[in-house]
């Protein structure tokens, strides 16, 4: 109920005067994020069928596991095959996963989703947030100053993204391209859109100059933080279909490893998995 | 033939002071294409008891901020707020802005965000040179978007660490303290106007770290949301300059650079 003395507003969690369905924004984020944490907690934990012929998921990037290196075998594995020895109850995705996982907790945009949508700080314009001391960024989430550096861990690991999606272009001795090819191309396109348009990168690249036209590299630097300021202008839409079309890349190949679907390639047309040497 | 029935429209206000109030309803006929400011105006011409209801506003074209509440519970102002955007039998409610003292009705006190204003230097430009000062309108076109704030502190009420936690940055900071509270939205891109201007000389950074709170803001958006001049507060503003901190307080690489370029050539805001 309204309280008077509060010019009619009300006060607590959720609370709100707001005649509108404020809340389907927030529930469909917290729905699509914790569906994606599950399958990938899932996908990494299941520590097999992440590689089918020339594709390996992203969730996997740089891992090759000895056992399953054969003479036909890409070699995805980068920096070298990971430690026999590596313990179990820690998958190596997971690893791979928390170093880009890192940059998604930190970013700006996503910082809005989660705090909306899981911590309720808050739950939505003019809707009252869970009750507690607000400290902000001030204190416990001090760390969140340091984007910039999971942004760098990012960028690195984009170029690996390329080369896995290179691999898919050659297979059995030929060059050639199937569905997986497109499909991992497509996400080394949509995570440099999103990463390359962080706002940590805006402001590094141009945007904490304060003059655009002293000098040439001011002037070069400006047109840089135009490009970026594009990208940064579409950053919530790269950031979620880049986040889909990850769990879509290691969908279709887990599926193709696990022999659910065949790959579309041309290299034979269909290939199911035990075609695939 | 018999004149079409004139449509009515259903107005719950807020009626009240400090002490206290309640929601009052008021149906008053309405024409095509009015707005809810003017719904507020028919019901003080119309509608019985609403004649000294307390509406401030002045442009009644969204230029001057004045007529800022919160329309079924969204902050708005209610001279850019069409009734035809609500199903027509829907009732209008208005409220006063939630973050700031109510003085009667749909009036607040919005001083303190004056004085916020006055707590940060104001623009300051090198010694007149020879001729004129130069820049380019690449170097003031990110700030241009700035100065289309009209001061209707929607931004202010909305942002969650005013609204509900009540973390108005107070008078004067105590020394050796962490901030004791947010200068707001409003503020933060009046500083980033400011601050990414090509001319001036003043760096207002360490104040935005350590007295005007600029670590509340959790980037949730609602301020960007609310902007009735479609600034993007957020993005073009806030975030640049929380940036900005970093690069002086938190970025141990940037800070080495700084300091071995030998620091921000600015005078620091005392």
């Amino acid at each position: 109920m309204a309280n008077a003395s509060t010019g009619g507003h009300v006060q607590g969690l959720g609370a709100t005067m707001r005649k509108d369905a404020w809340w389907q924004g927030p529930a469909l984020t917290a729905g699509i994020l914790s569906l994606w944490l599950v399958y990938y907690a899932f996908a990494a934990a299941q520590g097999k069928y992440y590689s089918a012929g020339p594709y390996i998921s992203p969730f996997y990037i740089a891992y090759e596991h000895p056992a399953s290196v054969t003479d036909m075998s890409p070699g995805y594995a980068w920096f070298g095959f990971w430690p026999d020895s590596w313990p179990a109850f820690f998958p190596p995705a997971l690893v791979m996963g928390a170093l880009p996982g890192m940059f998604r907790m930190t970013c700006y945009y996503y910082r809005k989703a989660y705090y909306r949508s899981f911590f309720g700080m808050p739950p939505g314009c003019a809707v009252g947030p869970v009750p507690h001391d607000y400290r902000g960024e001030t204190f416990l989430l001090v760390f969140q100053n340091l984007h910039r550096y999971t942004l760098y861990i990012a960028i690195a690991l984009l170029p690996l993204l390329y080369l896995d999606a290179i691999k898919g272009l050659w297979y059995d001795g030929r060059p050639g391209i199937g569905l997986g090819t497109v499909l991992l191309g497509a996400n080394a396109v949509l995570l440099t859109g999103y990463t390359l348009g962080c706002h940590a990168w805006r402001h590094l690249v141009g945007g904490k100059l304060n003059c655009f036209s002293c000098d040439g590299a001011s002037e070069a630097r400006h047109g840089l933080w135009g490009r970026v300021t594009w990208l940064n202008e579409r950053h919530q839409q790269f950031a979620w279909s880049s986040l889909i079309m990850i769990a879509i890349c290691d969908i279709y190949i887990r599926s193709v490893s696990m022999g659910v679907i065949p790959d579309i390639n041309t290299w034979s047309g269909v290939t199911w998995i035990g075609d695939f040497h | 033939m018999s004149e079409p029935a004139k449509r009515k429209r259903t107005l719950r206000a807020w009626r009240g002071d400090a002490s206290g109030g309640k929601f009052e309803e008021y149906t008053v006929e309405v024409d095509q294409g009015m707005v809810v400011l003017d719904l507020v105006h028919r019901a003080q011409r119309d509608a019985e008891g609403a004649g000294d209801m307390a509406c401030r506003w002045n442009c009644k074209a969204g230029k001057c901020g004045s007529c800022s509440m919160e329309i079924n519970g969204k902050p708005k102002l209610a001279c850019m707020t069409r009734l035809g955007d609500y199903a027509p039998d829907e009732v209008i409610q208005v409220q006063p802005l939630k973050t700031f003292p109510i003085i009667r009705d749909l009036t607040t006190d919005v001083s303190w965000n004056y004085e916020q204003n006055k707590k940060i230097a104001p623009f300051t430009p090198p010694p007149r040179p020879e001729g004129d000062y130069r820049m380019k309108q690449k170097d003031v076109d990110r700030i241009q978007e700035f100065r289309k704030c009209i001061e209707c502190f929607l931004c202010q009420d909305t942002c969650h660490v005013l609204r509900d936690h009540d973390k108005k940055a107070p008078a004067t900071q105590p020394a050796g303290k962490p901030p004791q509270g947010f200068i707001g939205p409003r503020f933060m891109i009046r500083v980033a106007q400011l601050d990414m201007h090509p001319l001036d000389t003043v760096d207002r950074i360490p104040k935005l770290k350590e007295e005007w709170g600029s670590g509340y803001c959790n980037i949730t958006k609602c301020c960007t949301e609310v902007c009735p001049e479609h600034i993007n507060i957020t993005d073009n503003g806030i975030i640049p300059m929380k940036e900005r901190v970093v690069d002086r307080f938190y970025d141990p690489i940037t800070m080495l650079l700084s300091k071995l370029g030998g620091g921000s050539k600015r005078t620091v805001q005392k």
